[in-house]
């Protein structure tokens, strides 16, 4: 019941159909309505996967740039800080293991140099700095006689922290360089500063150690957003940076912004702690992005395949489906106007035979007792009306004759009388049959044309039912045809050999459209006054009891045809 | 030859009547009934050489009324008078014994000629 219901819902609200009929346009309507329903509950859970799909892997595939990105960067930073924390160390422990006295020797300052040189990277000169900002001894390749730093801010800075790593600066010597200075430690006697100066290779070879592709870029900036390194695409060293950083950040992270090239990037930011530097990593989004615009194209053909695929095999299925409900609705209808008839027939037949029977019986005594009277006329003496008493009596028995073969032909189209199966020849039948009307043909002269297939194969059948058909018909067919008219017959066996087909065909005046509508209807009749429009329905019955199919055709001035499939296995349909 | 005592039972007076009045017109005696049950005792009181039975009858009908004459094993040949032409009821009376069925409303001639046969068939 509730599927029912659902059913009637489901055609009501959802593909929008008029219940009942067999209309073209309730089957475009129901085809389309299936289509797009279908398309909809497919393709609407597909679009909504890809796209979940998408999102969810352009998150990963974000979290796997991410990462790699921010480890690498991180591990950089770690590199230079420990590098500058190393020689910061070493300055820390020169100004611990050494006394003022000592650095002032030139020799000693010399020798630190030199083993400076030999174990560490990078050192340029050295430098002793009293607490007045005056330089007062000097190793390395430069000569500064008394030079003064009292107004420099590292210098200040150092006094207060107590050490100091500068930014890059080329100073006196031209090129890019990073100084590390650190006070003395002794609580007794005045401050002093030592200040090693160390190059900046260093910075580059840490940067080249990333192992950046070509369309990469990795460097340095201070506080001020100036580049302490050199960057392939954003400046060199000592300019300000063309990509616009975040400064004054801490720890690591990723960002994803537009260049001034206007290239998607990715860049990584690490803040240092001391010195004030960033270190950046940029990337370009399309490297990264390779992987995730292959897989957005896949997906996107996928899809689309997926669609047209779905909608191609909708499309089939649906015209598949919807022959096949057309065809059903078409057959049902058929069966249920065949019954229908069927029904009409069979109620007609039992009104049919109690009607004859009832009649019978008054018949019987109005025949009786004209019969009394023409007996009792001609055992009696003539009298002045006697010829006319026989002409009354014997008009009265005539038409009791005539209601009698009409009772007759009722209660035979009721009876469907029981049949005798054998194997007949169906030409031979052709023959008794013309063989019955041999007489009328002659009188009206009328040519009979057999076109009679040989070899016809037997079917098994009932010799009676069979000739009833054909007289019925061809009795028509003389019927329709004027004096001297031509009807022709034909037998031939269907391609198939399962079904034995016979053709009638009159030449004469043909049916109109109407006729054709009702000949198989019981009392329908053409042949007024003598007709009992029985013979049609009596054939059409017998035929289809046989399991046969009896078809008309029609055409002006050419009379009508019946033709009557048989099929060869008539007996088995019968039984 | 003998006079042939005819016993026609049918249901319609006004046939029975006529068709008697006919008969007795070419020597046949008949007498009539239109009741089973009266049909049976006068069989039983005096067995005519012929019965004319109509099939269809309120009350006892034809067919039972056959059965009840063959119980009396008098050898009387019986014509079946039926309005419904050759039907499964003529059918079965033609195999309870009835000697032949004729279609309503009947060629009296054929009829006539019928009770002859069954009279002559009898005598055999």
């Amino acid at each position: 019941m509730k599927t029912k219901k659902f059913g009637d819902f489901v055609t009501k609200y959802i593909l929008r159909l008029p219940e009942e009929g067999t209309s073209p346009e309730r089957y475009r309507a129901l085809r389309r309505n299936i289509i797009i329903l279908m398309i909809l509950v497919t393709v609407i859970p597909l679009s909504l996967m890809a796209t979940i799909n998408y999102y969810q892997y352009q998150k990963n595939l974000r979290n796997e740039i991410i990462t790699p990105l921010n480890v690498l960067t991180n591990k950089t930073k770690r590199s230079f800080e420990l590098f500058l924390e190393e020689r910061l160390s070493t300055v820390r422990f020169i100004t611990s293991a050494y006394s003022f006295e000592e650095l002032s020797d030139q020799r000693v300052m010399n020798r630190i140099l030199a083993v400076l040189k030999k174990e560490f990277e990078g050192f340029i000169d050295l430098a002793l700095i009293d607490n007045t900002g005056n330089m007062i001894s000097y190793a390395g390749p430069y000569s500064f006689a008394e030079k003064d730093y009292s107004n420099q801010s590292w210098f200040q800075e150092c006094l207060i922290k107590g050490a100091h790593i500068s930014d890059v600066f080329l100073g006196y010597r031209k090129f890019p360089h990073i100084s590390i200075s650190a006070h003395n430690l002794s609580e007794d006697g005045p401050i002093w500063i030592f200040r090693a100066t160390i190059d900046t290779k260093k910075f580059d070879q840490i940067i080249s150690m990333m192992e950046l592709d070509p369309e990469s870029d990795a460097f340095l900036i201070n506080s001020r957003g100036v580049l302490q390194t050199n960057s392939k695409f954003y400046g060199k060293i000592l300019e300000p940076c063309l990509l616009p950083v975040p400064l004054g950040g801490h720890g690591t992270y990723v960002s994803e912004i537009e260049d001034i090239h206007g290239n998607e990037i990715f860049a990584a930011y690490s803040y240092f702690f001391e010195p004030d530097y960033t270190l950046v990593l940029v990337k370009p989004s399309s490297l990264i992005l390779k992987t995730w615009f292959t897989f957005r194209t896949e997906i996107f053909f996928i899809y689309l395949a997926s669609v047209l695929l779905i909608g191609l095999l909708v499309y089939k299925l649906t015209n598949v489906q919807v022959n096949h409900i057309k065809e059903a609705d078409e057959k049902r209808e058929l069966a249920f106007r065949e019954l229908e008839h069927s029904q009409k027939l069979s109620s007609i037949g039992r009104l049919a035979a109690g009607v004859a029977h009832e009649i019978n019986n008054p018949l019987s005594i109005i025949s009786q007792k004209a019969g009394l009277m023409v007996d009792l006329i001609n055992g009696g003496s003539d009298f002045s009306q006697k010829s006319k008493f026989m002409e009354l009596t014997d008009s009265i028995l005539k038409s009791v004759d005539r209601c009698s073969a009409i009772t007759h032909r009722l209660l035979g189209f009721a009876r469907r009388m029981e049949v005798e199966y054998e194997d007949l020849d169906l030409n031979e039948i052709v023959h008794e049959v013309i063989g019955f009307l041999e007489k009328e043909a002659l009188h009206r002269n009328i040519k009979v044309e057999l076109n009679l297939a040989e070899n016809l194969p037997q079917i098994p059948s009932d010799r009676g039912q069979l000739q009833q058909v054909f007289l019925n018909i061809l009795a028509n067919a003389f019927a329709a045809v004027d004096d001297g008219g031509l009807i022709s017959v034909k037998t031939w066996c269907d391609v198939d050999s399962k079904t034995v087909c016979i053709s009638i065909q009159d030449f004469g005046r043909g049916m109109t459209e109407e006729e054709l509508g009702h000949i198989f209807e019981p009392f329908f009749t053409t042949k007024k006054g003598y007709g009992t429009g029985l013979g049609l329905p009596i054939t059409y019955g017998i035929i289809k009891k046989m399991g046969g199919k009896i078809k008309v055709e029609r055409k002006k001035g050419e009379g009508s045809t019946f033709i009557i499939y048989l099929p060869k296995n008539t007996q088995k349909i019968m039984e | 030859m003998s006079e042939i005592n005819v016993l026609i039972v049918d249901d319609e007076e006004e046939l029975v009547s006529t068709l008697a009045e006919r008969l007795s017109l070419r020597d046949i005696r008949a007498q009539t009934a239109t009741d089973g049950e009266v049909a049976l005792k006068m069989i039983e009181k005096e067995p005519p050489d012929v019965v004319l039975l109509d099939v269809m009858m309120p009350g006892l009908g034809g067919l039972e009324i056959m059965k009840r004459i063959n119980a009396m094993d008098l050898n009387i040949p019986v014509i079946l008078l039926t309005g419904y032409g050759s039907t499964e009821q003529s059918n079965e009376g033609m195999n309870l014994g009835a000697y032949d069925y004729v279609l309503k409303p009947c060629d009296f001639g054929g009829l006539v000629a019928k009770i002859h046969e069954a009279v002559q068939s009898k005598q055999k």
